[in-house]
């Protein structure tokens, strides 16, 4: 395999534009894997499709309906949940139903499907423009920034609610920045893998690095770079195998974490067979 | 001085009264243990303090009404009854301590008003310098050196909870709050607990509000007790209130009873 294509702009675009939301979305997945919310990328990547819908239905650009649709509907369902006490699982159902019902609506009103729409569906990260991949560096950028200055609180907010609260952090204003945040994300990264993959981005890189055992910002650092690295290969090698780029990013995420199960298994035989020997070197 | 002064306090939940016209004081320097049976109220009486529980009646930090005293809760080391958090959660046990560092700016608007009303403020950790000292310091009161760098779910529930502790303790509390700290920790493990909390008692003077169903580590520790169910039934010097058998008998548990037999 040469790396000639890295010559070319497309895939040079593609690839810069991958980076930054990889790391975005292993970022943001962090917090939210660690707080139960797994799915609400999903959720809100649901919503975001029904903001999509009514960018196409009403002639507005796609991706700002979307983004206020999912923000809206995000901060919406977090007061919701407040106020009602409805559990986390069930608002993260009432926003992806709600999001997938206005989306489905708008569609039969318009008179089918349009290609626009599967390439938010399942994600074209090569077909961006400079500009795309310009908006999508200053927003991740922003993203980041956001993350490293509320790292501390967020951590806290995280780890345990009634504490960080009675430690002085404004907890529910926290909540909303959050939530704001996961859906610029999510919003952000449905160029790449397209609304019906965007968990997987979210999830499999932050619960595989879960899983080596380490403290706080060592599994940040592995999630990220294993994210980044899933991304960036993913898109090379789509290109090679003349597959869908989403598809293979997925599948590369999806397989480091069956090699780290894989890894802690073998490792957990290991360590049982060393147990056995004691008894006998005692 | 009094740390906290609590007066008339009722606390309702749906129309049934939890906490019943609660008075007492802590001073400066109080060990003061709170006991009580299940349901007695305790831990509803201490959300209140810290801000997470309506009520009636007046509370005061350091002389401040509610009103004022917010940026004195920062500086309040709470460890609560019950801890849930994720059990992979991903976090060694020196960054959950590293959470209970408050930064700069929340530390000063309190030490404001500690000034005003001329407390001398026992900067214990913050005088040690860069976070990382203060933690580690922290780390080797609670007896937690070796385990630093130790997953948090991996831990026991004894060294879970001086983690706890550990993690009030950085941000040189005011007052320290501790709900029923060691239940369900082995004695060897609640022992090293309670030398830990004598030595911040004695020598780093931190005021100290503790509830126990643990009467004879009460009885060793605390200097001062308050008993109650739902109401307020005895707050005063320890020696008195283990003086009083009938208190003891009407009221405490019957675990707590049975430590009394031995000793008569
Ligand atoms: N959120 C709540 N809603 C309704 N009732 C509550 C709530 N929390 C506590 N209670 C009730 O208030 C009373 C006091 O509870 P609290 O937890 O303060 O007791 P406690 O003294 O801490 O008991 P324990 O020794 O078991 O910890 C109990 O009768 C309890 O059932
Ligand atoms: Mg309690």
């Amino acid at each position: 395999m040469n790396l000639e294509i890295l010559g070319y702009s497309f895939i040079q675009k593609g690839l810069i534009a991958g980076a930054a939301i990889s790391i975005i979305c292993s970022l943001m997945g962090m917090f939210l894997v660690l707080r139960r919310y797994s799915l609400f990328g999903d959720a809100l990547s649901h919503m975001a499709f029904g903001g999509i819908s009514l960018g196409l239905f009403t002639g507005i650009y796609p991706l700002w309906t979307a983004f206020a649709v999912s923000v809206l509907g995000a901060l919406g369902i977090t007061k919701l949940r407040k106020s009602a006490k409805i559990s986390g699982d069930a608002a993260i159902a009432v926003l992806l139903v709600s999001g997938l019902g206005i989306g489905v609506l708008l569609i039969s009103a318009s008179g089918g499907f349009k290609v626009d729409l599967f390439s938010f569906l399942f994600g074209s990260i090569l077909l961006i423009s400079t500009e795309d991949m310009l908006l999508i560096l200053g927003i991740s950028s922003g993203v980041v920034a956001t993350l490293v200055a509320l790292r501390k609180q967020l951590l806290h907010l995280t780890f345990d609610e009634e504490q960080a609260q009675v430690s002085g952090i404004n907890t529910d204003r926290l909540n909303y920045v959050f939530v704001v945040l996961a859906s610029v994300t999510v919003i952000t990264s449905m160029r790449l893998v397209g609304i019906l993959l965007i968990s997987a981005l979210i999830v499999l890189p932050n619960i595989t690095a879960i899983m080596f055992g380490k403290g706080f910002k060592k599994t940040v650092a592995l999630s990220v770079s294993m994210s980044v690295s899933s991304v960036v290969s993913g898109i090379i090698l789509s290109y090679y195998l003349d597959l869908a780029p989403s598809g293979v990013i997925v599948m590369i995420s999806v397989s480091m974490l069956v090699g780290t199960l894989l890894l802690k298994h073998v490792n957990v035989l290991g360590k049982s067979k060393s147990i056995q020997k004691l008894p006998s070197e005692a | 001085m009094n740390v906290l002064e609590v007066s008339d306090v009722s606390i309702k939940y749906n129309g049934h009264l939890a906490v019943d016209k609660i008075n007492f004081d802590v001073k400066e320097g109080d060990l003061l243990g709170i006991v009580g049976p299940n349901g007695a109220g305790k831990t509803t009486l201490f959300k209140a303090i810290i801000g997470l529980q309506n009520h009636s009646g007046k509370i005061k930090l350091f002389g401040y009404d509610e009103a004022d005293y917010q940026p004195l809760l920062p500086l309040i080391g709470y460890v609560s009854q019950k801890v849930s958090f994720e059990p992979n959660f991903p976090a060694t046990v020196s960054e959950v301590v590293s959470m209970g560092l408050i930064p700069e700016k929340k530390l000063r608007k309190g030490a404001v008003l500690l000034k005003n009303c001329g407390y001398s403020w026992n900067l214990l950790y913050q005088k040690v310098g860069k976070d990382s000292d203060k933690v580690l310091e922290c780390l080797k009161t609670a007896g937690l050196e070796s385990l630093k760098d130790r997953r948090i779910g991996d831990l026991s529930g004894g060294e879970l909870q001086r983690v706890f502790i550990a993690k009030a303790l950085v941000k040189d509390p005011v007052l320290l709050i501790l709900d029923e700290p060691v239940t369900g920790v082995d004695a060897d493990a609640q022992n090293k607990f309670y030398n830990v909390l004598k030595k911040i008692n004695t020598e780093n003077k931190i005021t100290i509000v503790w509830s126990s169903h643990d009467l004879e580590a009460i009885s060793k520790l605390a200097n001062r007790v308050a008993c109650m169910n739902r109401k307020l039934f005895f707050h005063g010097e320890k020696e008195e209130f283990f003086s009083n058998k009938e208190l003891l008998k009407t009221y405490a548990e019957s675990a707590m009873q049975m430590h009394m037999h031995d000793h008569n």
